[in-house]
């Protein structure tokens, strides 16, 4: 297995064509238009499947849709206004119980906002995003690497729940380059599914609809897909935890804001701070449990967002009012520093042991 | 004896919920007949639209599936990216295509998508009650033009037919009129060629369908009929508005007689 130096936006594309993704359909917008490219160039190289550039992100997200319902892995991908276009879709997937897998390089926002990193989507990915009742799976690398085994397991946990599964990375994600090493062998074909609609060749015809006029069926339905929510959230919830042995302060923070976290951090340390990091890796299903048993020996968390404040939120959930919260966050595509972000940290540790709050 | 006249055996025996004198139960059935007749219920998908068609799968035999509303065309490339041997039909109506999903549409036909609309122009929003569509005639009377569709604010009845005839990668287009025993037998053939042509791997096609409303028109189906070939044939004139079939690439000979028998 080789490593290889490659810019992030290449890296999901390239590991979405190993997963076995045989179609991409996307619209170009910045930061994530290497995606597309490198999709153009490499995955019709590989027998039946197909790129196409849509022309529109709504086209883009409902080709997906038919697509995944003839049984293929499929993926598309855009930044936040293109992923706002793509909600409809998405809940027509969750409606359907389509698994496809959707990727945004999240930039600056509202509106047009600007093409730097952000993660102000945060709300809009892990609370369904588009109209209904419903969720998807959200996975939040904070490196190429994982990036590249994340790809993986989106397709996998897609076709497990039959349920779209977001990427939220950013434009910082998509746009840095790091060593990666790929999964082999690179997917060619995969079993059927026994659900898919590819004719009714000898079998009784299938149908794949999110109408259901009748109230009770529609409701049936609902709790149907509750208690699939409610499996995922049991059994894929993942985290990383750093340091939290000796901890008396924990951060939490995901994607690239827990790079930056780990680099204050580690100053932090250095200055005789006993501080540690949650990154949660699902951001839905959230890791709730092991924040909230986190708060048994810790009463300090400081969430750090590159947004004014949307996993907090999260965080308090969890916490049930176990802990005191202190936010700091970043929006509009502004990175800040390990030494800004230090010094948040340094002043509430100092304060709260000033106020004796520091269990 | 010989048997002239039978239930198709790709509609499922369900009552079809649509209006008295409504062409979406004539169209079902011309589909389902020329899939039988073909022998591809196997190898068919179809694309139900948002609005009154939404239900085609309780009648259809084959496999279908629901699009968002506009979003028949991309769904329909879609599944034919994936499944290219696959017969893929899009059944959406006016407000569907013509309005909403203007844009997947175009593309679809303009990228040459192996795929059959059929298109079923009643010239307005029948599901929701009756509003202008984009193919509403001029001064006619809908709920959101209650004093007839002016130009000035409203725009004129769209072509889409016309429209994409202009594109080089459509194989075939031709109007239909669901008004008469004749008009019906014209559209089971158009559809069929459509079909085949779709097989034979050369174009995009779409046939459009002039269909009586007479719910939201407020007229007996008598008069319905009456209208269309009065009223609506003026406007969208019935007949082939392109055929490109022969000059497809990788197109085979076009099958004259089957195509005549009926």
């Amino acid at each position: 297995m080789n490593k290889r130096l490659m810019r992030g936006n290449h890296v999901v594309a390239e590991a979405a064509i190993r997963a076995g993704c045989k179609c991409y359909f996307g619209y170009p917008i910045t930061p994530q238009n290497e995606i597309g490219e490198y999709m153009a160039e490499n995955l019709p190289k590989h027998k039946g499947r197909t790129f196409i550039q849509a022309e529109s992100e709504l086209a883009a997200i409902n080709m997906a849709l038919g697509a995944a319902i003839t049984g293929a892995r499929v993926m598309t991908s855009s930044s936040s206004p293109g992923i706002s276009l793509k909600q409809e879709g998405i809940s027509f997937m969750a409606g359907q119980e389509m698994p496809a897998v959707i990727v945004n390089m999240t930039r600056g926002g509202p509106g047009l906002g600007n093409i730097a990193p952000s993660q102000s989507d945060y709300f809009q990915a892990t609370r369904g995003g588009g109209h209904g009742d419903y969720r998807t799976i959200v996975l939040g690398p904070n490196s190429l690497q994982e990036l590249a085994d994340l790809t993986f397991i989106a397709f996998d946990l897609a076709d497990k729940y039959r349920n779209p599964v977001v990427i939220l990375g950013d434009g910082l994600l998509g746009q840095m380059m790091e060593p990666v090493v790929f999964q082999d062998p690179i997917i060619e074909s995969l079993p059927e599914k026994e659900w898919a609609l590819t004719g009714a060749e000898g079998r009784p015809s299938r149908l794949s609809r999110s109408l259901i006029l009748d109230t009770k069926e529609m409701e049936e339905h609902n709790w149907k897909l509750y208690r699939k929510y409610e499996v995922i959230s049991k059994n894929e919830v993942r985290y990383e935890a750093v340091e939290l042995e000796d901890a008396k302060m924990i951060m939490v923070a995901y994607g690239v804001a827990a790079r930056i976290a780990r680099g204050a951090i580690k100053r932090a340390r250095r200055e005789g701070i006993p501080i540690g990091l949650i990154r949660p890796i699902t951001l839905w299903p959230f890791p709730m449990d092991f924040v909230r048993a986190a708060a048994t020996n810790v009463s300090q968390f400081l969430v750090f967002e590159m947004n004014t404040g949307q996993m907090v939120e999260d965080v308090k959930l969890a916490l049930e009012g176990r802990g005191n919260i202190h936010f700091y966050g970043r929006p509009g595509g502004a990175i800040p520093t390990p030494v800004e972000l230090g010094w948040f940290i340094s002043r509430h540790y100092y304060q709260s042991q000033k106020q004796g709050a520091m269990r | 004896m010989k048997k002239v006249f039978e239930f198709p055996r790709l509609l499922k025996k369900n009552y079809f919920h649509y209006c008295p004198g409504c062409g979406h139960s004539i169209m079902h059935r011309i589909v389902a007949e020329l899939i039988e007749e073909m022998g591809i219920r196997g190898k068919t998908l179809a694309v139900a639209p948002a609005g009154c068609a939404v239900l085609a799968y309780n009648y259809w035999d084959f496999d279908t599936v629901e699009a968002a509303h506009g979003r028949g065309a991309a769904m329909a490339t879609g599944i034919k990216r994936c499944l290219k041997d696959r017969l893929v039909i899009s059944y959406q109506g006016d407000g569907d295509l013509a309005a909403i999903g203007t844009s997947e549409t175009i593309h679809a036909a303009n990228r040459g998508e192996r795929i059959t609309i059929i298109f079923i122009n009643n010239a307005n929003y029948g599901m929701t009650g009756g509003q202008m569509a984009p193919t509403t005639l001029l001064d006619m009377r809908t709920t959101t033009s209650p004093l007839g569709r002016d130009p000035r604010n409203d725009g004129y009845p769209l072509h889409i037919s016309e429209m994409l005839a202009m594109l080089p990668a459509v194989s075939y287009i031709e109007r239909v009129a669901l008004s008469s025993p004749k008009g019906i037998m014209k559209a089971k053939k158009a559809v069929r060629k459509a079909f085949r042509s779709q097989m034979n791997d050369e174009g995009f096609s779409l046939i459009e369908i002039l269909s009586p409303c007479p719910t939201n028109w407020k007229k007996t189906p008598e008069q319905s009929w009456k209208w269309i070939d009065e009223v609506m044939a003026k406007e969208y004139a019935p007949g082939v508005i392109v055929d490109r079939r022969k000059e497809m690439e990788g197109a085979e000979p076009v099958e004259k007689e089957k195509e005549d028998a009926d």
